[in-house]
């Protein structure tokens, strides 16, 4: 274990955590938003996956990265058009609605997949980074922060948008009604039924972009069920983050840090079964949930559809 | 889920007339029946626009799993792990909790399964080995869920995403068990070591099907009778239509909470051994069904009735079989069974809803 902290480990381990990260980043962002207007959004898995698929496709065929976030965008909001259809729309139930979204995605990607590569896994080319300078120079933090595709800069820039949507805006506060005391908000005006449609596409376009950073960014390739959880992992991270942007942040580099163990260890020459690595997220979610459970919020109305006049 | 099972519970068979009776049982098989059919034309349509005959597709699925003398025998294999999930889930949700947990419970269940049963036969009769490994794994499955059932209980955390948590975990520590401790040094695929098929479960008279279809016959009843007859069964069924109401009643919410996490948990357990008991013999590396996530819709299209769930049970087992072979004939891979199964669901929610609606304005 001599040598563990070393400059080269401690690189790879925070660039991975970074880019482990955001998929999560945006994940729970966008689960932030739908549980703040009270939908369970279980079918973020499958938003993810889409977004990573359609997201893939796109940038593979036009060569254009930016192309592919705006294909994970349209992937993801397609899933969620369906939930919100469904579940806020027409009150169908968000568990059922959201499992099968979130099966069908992972048959349909898998399948589509099939037939368009076969058994070859193509490969993008490396991300183009846009260095910003001086912060870029920094050692082990530069490489990993401030050296990325633009899109890692607009995640982050995120947690301060949501925030400031959230507490100076009057759509933050529609939200907030809508999760917690949608009669009040019906009174005041306000469509419910409209705020959280709006709520769950926000998901679907967050959690989709999430996807297609996993495929085009992290793995340069897309693969049936890459996802592999990380929507659900979203899901724990909204739920302990009650509410606050900072924290989803805070949160997704912790179990970014988590999934990038492995090859931060392999740089280090720690030899460690992949299996046991992978457990680790979970583990630290499970711990985590544990630990605080009892503190994670969610809003009062969280899962029941909103029907007019109805006790 | 409580508009899935307000319809469901058999209440005072005493109250209704002949032709109202059957009239609901009309409408019930048109319920179940529409949303299957039209999905298998949708997913027709996603095979057609792949360059699939859908036709050809379907016919060759019903020739393999089940007019086939073979694939039919496999079928019914193949139902046996499928029933004690399908009861394991029955438990769960009429008690109202979401068990998602059950593939982790049942890979868990299955490696203990397939690492004590080759090492207890030469010293154990061969009923008694059996007898042990159905219990461990049923301990080993219950064992899975004591997290999410604890947290559930005593501190209202939401099991869904919990016990998906421990799924997600399981899987990776199966692999471990299977790679890092149970390996055969035997054999160079890393896997389990071997029961001999004669030291497996017997087979139902001159067939290959494995008697595991009658454990798990036998459980789904069980299970269907023990929720709706006795106390037990309704002190779990108001549980899960309100909690609120359950502890007003006296009820001890938060045990019964997690005993029917164990029971739901053990016979998810029950289904990994039988898988492995009665079909493999061995657990591989990196082996997962995940047939729990897909047990979770046939469940639900069976309206939690446990009679229901072994028809549907039945359909999806043809579907799967016939299914594995097209993927190796027709070069449909088999995920295509997700979409169809997903759709269904999706569909089967619609008609819900529908119905639901229709009925409520024929009241107003």
């Amino acid at each position: 274990m001599q040598g563990l902290f070393t400059d080269a480990f401690l690189t790879s381990l925070v660039f991975g955590a970074i880019s482990a990260g955001i998929p999560l980043l945006l994940a729970g962002l966008g689960e932030q938003v739908s549980e703040k207007a009270g939908v369970l959004n279980i079918g973020i898995e499958g938003m993810m996956l889409a977004g990573a698929y359609v997201g893939f496709v796109a940038a593979f065929y036009s060569s254009s990265l930016w192309l592919g976030f705006a294909g994970g965008a349209a992937g993801g909001a397609a899933v969620a058009l369906v939930m919100a259809l469904l579940c806020v729309r027409h009150g169908l139930n968000q568990i059922v609605v959201g499992i099968a979204l979130t099966l069908g995605v992972e048959g349909l990607t898998a399948l589509l997949h099939h037939f368009q590569f076969g058994r070859t896994y193509p490969r993008l080319d490396a991300a183009t980074s846009l260095p910003i300078p001086v912060l870029a120079d920094i050692p082990i933090l530069g490489p990993a922060l401030f050296d990325r595709h633009p899109i890692v800069y607009v995640a982050i820039a995120m947690v301060a948008v949501m925030a400031f949507v959230y507490r100076r805006t009057n759509l933050g506060l529609d939200l907030q009604a809508a999760g917690d005391k949608p009669a009040a908000l019906d009174v005041a005006g306000v469509d419910v039924v409209t705020t959280r449609t709006v709520a769950v596409l926000a998901t679907g376009v967050m959690a989709g972009v999430g996807g297609a950073f996993m495929a085009n960014i992290g793995a340069g390739l897309f693969i049936p069920f890459m996802t592999g959880g990380a929507g659900f992992i979203g899901i724990v991270l909204a739920m302990l983050a009650r509410g606050r942007p900072l924290w989803v942040l805070a949160g997704a580099l912790i179990f970014g840090a988590c999934l990038s163990m492995t090859t931060a260890l392999q740089v280090a020459g720690v030899n460690i079964p992949t299996d046991v690595i992978q457990m680790l997220p979970f583990a630290a979610v499970m711990a985590v949930l544990v630990i605080f459970g009892r503190r994670a919020s969610l809003p009062a109305a969280l899962g029941l559809p909103y029907v007019r006049g109805a006790r | 889920m409580s508009v899935e099972t307000a319809d469901t519970a058999p209440r005072g068979a005493d109250n209704g007339r002949r032709g109202e009776r059957s009239a609901a049982l009309t409408r019930i098989l048109l319920l179940s029946i529409a949303p299957i059919l039209a999905a298998l034309v949708i997913a027709g349509g996603i095979l057609l626009a792949l360059g699939v005959d859908p036709l050809a597709y379907y016919g060759f699925v019903l020739e393999r799993g089940l007019f086939n003398g073979l694939g039919l025998q496999q079928t019914l294999t193949r139902m046996a792990p499928l029933l004690l999930l399908a009861a394991s889930l029955i438990v769960a949700f009429r008690a109202g909790i979401w068990n998602l947990g059950i593939d982790g419970q049942f890979l868990l269940a299955a490696v203990a399964a397939g690492a004590l049963a080759p090492a207890l036969i030469g010293t154990l009769p061969g009923w008694l080995t059996l007898v042990v490994c159905f219990v461990a794994a049923a301990a080993v499955g219950a064992l899975w869920s004591v997290v999410p059932a604890l947290l559930r209980a005593y501190q209202g955390v939401n099991e869904i995403i919990t016990s998906l948590m421990m799924t997600f975990l399981g899987v990776s520590l199966a692999n471990v068990l299977v790679k890092l401790l149970f390996l055969d040094p035997g054999t160079t695929v890393p896997q389990t070591r071997t029961l001999p098929v004669a030291d497996r479960l017997p087979r139902l008279l001159d067939t290959t099907v494995s008697s595991g279809l009658l454990i798990g016959l036998v459980a789904v009843i069980a299970v269907h009778l023990m929720m709706t007859k006795t106390a037990f069964g309704l002190k779990l069924r108001v549980v899960g239509a309100n909690p609120r109401a359950a502890v007003h009643a006296g009820l001890p919410v938060a045990k019964l909470t997690v005993a029917v996490f164990a029971i739901s948990a053990a016979l998810a357990g029950l289904a990994g051994a039988v898988e492995i008991l009665g079909v493999h013999g061995n657990v591989r590396a990196d082996w997962n069904p995940a047939y729990g996530l897909a047990v979770v819709p046939l469940v639900f299209l069976a309206r939690l009735n446990g009679f229901a769930a072994i028809a549907y049970v039945f359909a999806f087992s043809v579907l799967s079989i016939g299914g594995e072979s097209a993927a190796r004939r027709l070069g449909v891979p088999h995920f295509f069974t997700l979409v169809l199964m997903a759709i269904i669901l999706i569909l089967l929610a619609v008609v819900e809803y529908v119905d639901h609606k229709r009925r409520a304005a024929g009241k107003a």
